[in-house]
């Protein structure tokens, strides 16, 4: 059975046909872009119009997300800008403090169970010029419930004065420096760092093991690729113990899940041998849309928390050097045997000292296990400069940039972290580009929003939020931008040949949009309406989800 | 002050210096007490699943805290599920990563206040690669963080290393954690040292601690007058020769208080009521 889609444009992303207006499928496999006449000779075929005022492009790849930006809907947001929830409602952005203490009021007002814990999430106070939100405020809301809002950095939480009382944390003499106090000595209900939100955390609605996701929260997720155009997606820092990946085979095996995913297995937890053994264990239990069988290494921290490793100079502020999440020995082991036995590795490294680690661990253990195209990817990789770009082409490495980061959090790395010099260079598409780096580039779902168009917009036009325009020889161009968000990141994960671009022998994944990214263009690229996807064939509407 | 609060050692240092040897001498040392062990990293020497069953499976798996997206740290949620644990272990061990910050790590556990105290920063080093650790590009500062937040230095290996390096490494430590006790030993005796708790005062002083360099002497105070406990403490806990010391002592106020002092760190909590004043000091024989 072969049905061929006319659109008013296809966008193939394949050079030798790069724009067409028919695209033929069989079985979830593309036959081939072309005209009717050129179908012919596959046989009867139906034609499906239904896209005909449609751009289509490859389902877009996202290289970098997690699929707790599923789970995380469960919970009320009330970040500042404007957000689609999975539902397709597009969420108000809470614009002042009180706007957001409305809204949370508003959510506590529907919960019927007395004791139930307020979850929030998305808070970012540095748009309230860094307003300080107390205990006080929140125990308006309620002073009987536990309320918990986690700030869109992921490092800190409010909380109110029952979430302390259930933490054990409402008394005076604490000395910690992430627990600031008020005039009474006692915490004022804000919490800085994972360490110190932990305890409390569970007690407001925030899971142990927040990395994790349960069967609602993929299935939401699922519905934010279709509005994202997204079909092949990434979970990038998975425990995968086996219910866990029981769950992802049950849903990704429903045919209306719409989404490829790609797990990939955090290293911590068990020793480096043990991460072999259990991804060798995982890889033959992969099918057509989970794909199991990769190691993610986190290497160091964040650059806003101060936890990324930096090279001289160090942070801008004088705070001292980050921290490191595996030991050396272990990184080389990690990769020198992944190297040896074909299992893919993507490192996560904030800052350009855990880079530089990478690379001369690379550099050592590819001596010892030469590998033609491994394709080892480093993730972020926010703080590389040129000469970083110019060994990671050497040494076959590939790269994910944070292009989102800039827009939500350059102004902040700009005055304080990492200063003007390297807040320009950060993220540097351009030069991976001009240095022949293959990269793509993400959003980090749940830190901001999926939405690989979004992520292009930012990687072209390096705009923060107060609309700085931040290291403008590092803009990308079109063409760039959408290689990176489906070719790009498909080949990060070794996927190219299946997914990334529209051509003869792929599997049938597109983005249908209703606008043409090449009218939109670089400045408007971000406005581009996404209608929904179609993954292997089967056709997915958002407004349907 | 309070009645409970459930002690907690730290045992830090880099891949190789010795920390699992440690976890697992504790272990089989134990003997009544219930340990917990907490796990942040797992080394190529596994921890002794045997003598974790023997300790009612306390031992808590442990991931290594914030990534990107950092919704979570896993030890102290570990910490707060132990802190409920019933019946309540008598002590946690925390075998911290080769690359952990004991010190911030001790600094996050005072969240828990009375609840669970850190009771010691234990860090090892290893006296052969100490002198490269130090002069690593991307480890140095670890290690010096590692030492300075220490409270108790273990130089391991000493035997192994070559006396040249042993020296060089000894100088290291005085340099780098000027304010911690230093031993010198192989762990099993450390591991006794440790594990004061269980032993009553009155048979401490018979304990054959064997340290491999540095003699080792350990006298039991009678304690039978009241004192100002915290003066009494600090004066011990200031004196660089004091490794350990544990035991009840009276106040003037008639409160019986109980004394834990691991190099130079302390705490003082209420006694149980049926604790017999004394208290074992372990020091060096300078
Ligand atoms: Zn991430
Ligand atoms: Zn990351």
């Amino acid at each position: 059975m072969i049905t061929v889609f006319s659109a008013r444009k296809i966008l193939t992303m394949n050079p030798q046909r790069p724009v067409t207006s028919h695209v033929a499928i069989r079985d979830g496999i593309i036959l081939g872009t072309g005209t009717l006449d050129e179908f012919e000779g596959w046989g009867p075929y139906t034609l499906d119009d239904r896209f005909a005022d449609k751009v289509l492009m490859p389902g877009m790849v996202e290289g970098h997300c997690h699929l707790q930006e599923g789970a995380l809907w469960s919970h009320t947001y009330v970040g500042f800008f404007d957000r689609m929830s999975p539902e397709g409602e597009m969420q108000a952005g809470c614009k002042t403090v009180d706007e957001m203490l409305a809204k949370l009021a508003a959510a506590e007002a529907r919960l019927e169970d007395p004791d139930a814990a307020l979850p929030a999430w998305s808070l970012d106070p540095i748009y309230f010029d860094n307003q300080k939100i107390t205990r006080g405020q929140l125990d308006a809301i309620s002073s009987t419930r536990p309320i918990g809002i986690m700030h869109a950095s992921g490092h800190i939480m409010n909380v109110n004065t029952k979430a302390l009382e259930l933490a054990g944390l409402l008394r005076t003499g604490i000395n910690h420096e992430g627990v600031p106090l008020g005039s009474d000595g006692l915490p004022t209900g804000e919490l800085r760092g994972p360490d110190v939100m932990s305890p409390v955390s569970i007690h407001v609605g925030f899971d142990r093991d927040m990395l994790s996701c349960d069967e609602p929260g993929m299935w939401r997720f699922g519905k934010l690729c279709i509005r994202a155009g997204v079909t092949t997606a990434t979970d990038l820092a998975a425990r995968l113990p086996e219910e866990a990946v029981e769950t992802l085979l049950r849903v990704t095996g429903n045919t209306n899940f719409p989404a490829r995913i790609v797990p990939l297995r955090f290293h911590h937890g068990v020793s480096p041998e043990d991460l072999i053994a259990h991804v060798e264990a995982l890889a033959p239990q992969s099918t057509d849309k989970l794909r199991l069988g990769r190691i993610k290494i986190v290497v160091d921290g964040s650059i806003q928390g101060f936890t990324a490793r930096l090279r001289a100079p160090g942070y801008y502020n004088g705070s001292p050097n980050g921290l490191w999440y595996i030991p050396p020995e272990h990184l080389a082991y990690i990769l020198e045997t992944s190297l040896r036995k074909g299992i893919q590795v993507h490192t996560h490294t904030n800052g350009d000292e855990a880079t530089q680690l990478v690379l001369d661990t690379m550099a050592r253990v590819l001596r010892k296990a030469p590998s033609l195209n491994h394709r080892f990817t480093l993730q972020h990789c926010q703080l590389a400069d040129t000469a970083q770009f110019r060994q990671m082409k050497e040494l076959g490495l590939c790269v994910n940039l944070f292009a989102n980061h800039h827009f939500y959090w350059g102004d902040q790395h700009y005055d304080l972290t990492v200063g003007p010099e390297r807040a320009e260079r950060m993220n540097a598409a351009g030069t991976a580009a001009r240095e022949g780096v293959p990269f793509a580039i993400h959003s980090d779902a749940p830190i901001t929003p999926l939405g690989p168009l979004f992520t292009a917009w930012c990687a072209m036009n390096r705009q923060t939020a107060t609309g700085r325009t931040l290291g403008e020889a590092e803009k990308i161009t079109l063409d760039q931008a959408l290689r990176a968000i489906t070719l790009g990141a498909a080949y990060t994960l070794h996927l190219d040949n299946e997914v990334g671009s529209i051509e003869t022998g792929k599997r049938a994944d597109f983005a249908v949009l209703e606008d043409d990214p090449e009218e939109k263009g670089v400045e408007q690229l971000n406005e581009t309406r996404v209608w929904g996807t179609v993954l292997g064939g089967t056709v997915f509407a958002a407004s349907d989800v | 002050m309070s009645d409970t609060g459930l002690p907690l050692t730290i045992i830090g240092g880099y891949l190789g210096a010795g920390k699992t040897t440690l976890v697992n001498t504790l272990l089989r040392n134990a003997q009544e007490q219930r340990l917990a062990v907490l796990v942040n990293e797992f080394g190529s020497l596994p921890i002794d699943a045997d003598l974790i069953e023997a300790q009612d499976g306390d031992l808590v798996t442990l991931a290594g805290g914030c990534v990107c997206c950092s919704y979570g740290d896993d030890l102290m949620f570990a910490l707060t599920k132990i802190r409920n644990m019933d019946p309540a272990p008598d002590h946690i061990l925390l075998e911290a990563s080769g690359v952990a910050l004991p010190g911030a790590i001790a600094s996050s556990i005072s969240l828990f206040g009375d609840d669970i105290r850190v009771h010691g920063v234990v860090t090892l080093v290893d006296a052969e690669t100490l002198p490269d650790l130090l002069s690593d590009t991307y480890i140095s500062d670890t290690i010096t963080r590692q030492l300075k937040s220490a409270d108790l230095v273990i130089l391991t290996k000493t035997d192994l290393a070559p006396p040249e390096k042993t020296s060089l490494s000894r100088e290291l430590v005085g340099r780098h954690a000027p304010s911690a006790s230093v031993l010198e030993s192989k762990v099993d005796g450390i591991a006794r040292i440790l594990l004061l708790d269980d032993v009553s005062v009155d048979r401490a002083s018979d304990l054959d601690i064997a340290p491999h360099k540095i003699p080792l002497v350990t006298n039991t105070l009678s304690m039978t007058e009241t004192v100002d406990a915290d003066a009494f403490a600090k004066t011990l806990a200031s004196d660089p020769n004091v490794v350990r010391a544990k035991g009840h002592m009276v106040q003037a106020d008639g409160n019986r208080v109980t004394l834990q002092l691991v190099g130079g760190r302390y705490s003082i909590t209420n006694a149980p009521k049926t604790a017999q004043s004394g208290i074992v000091v372990i020091s060096k024989s300078a």
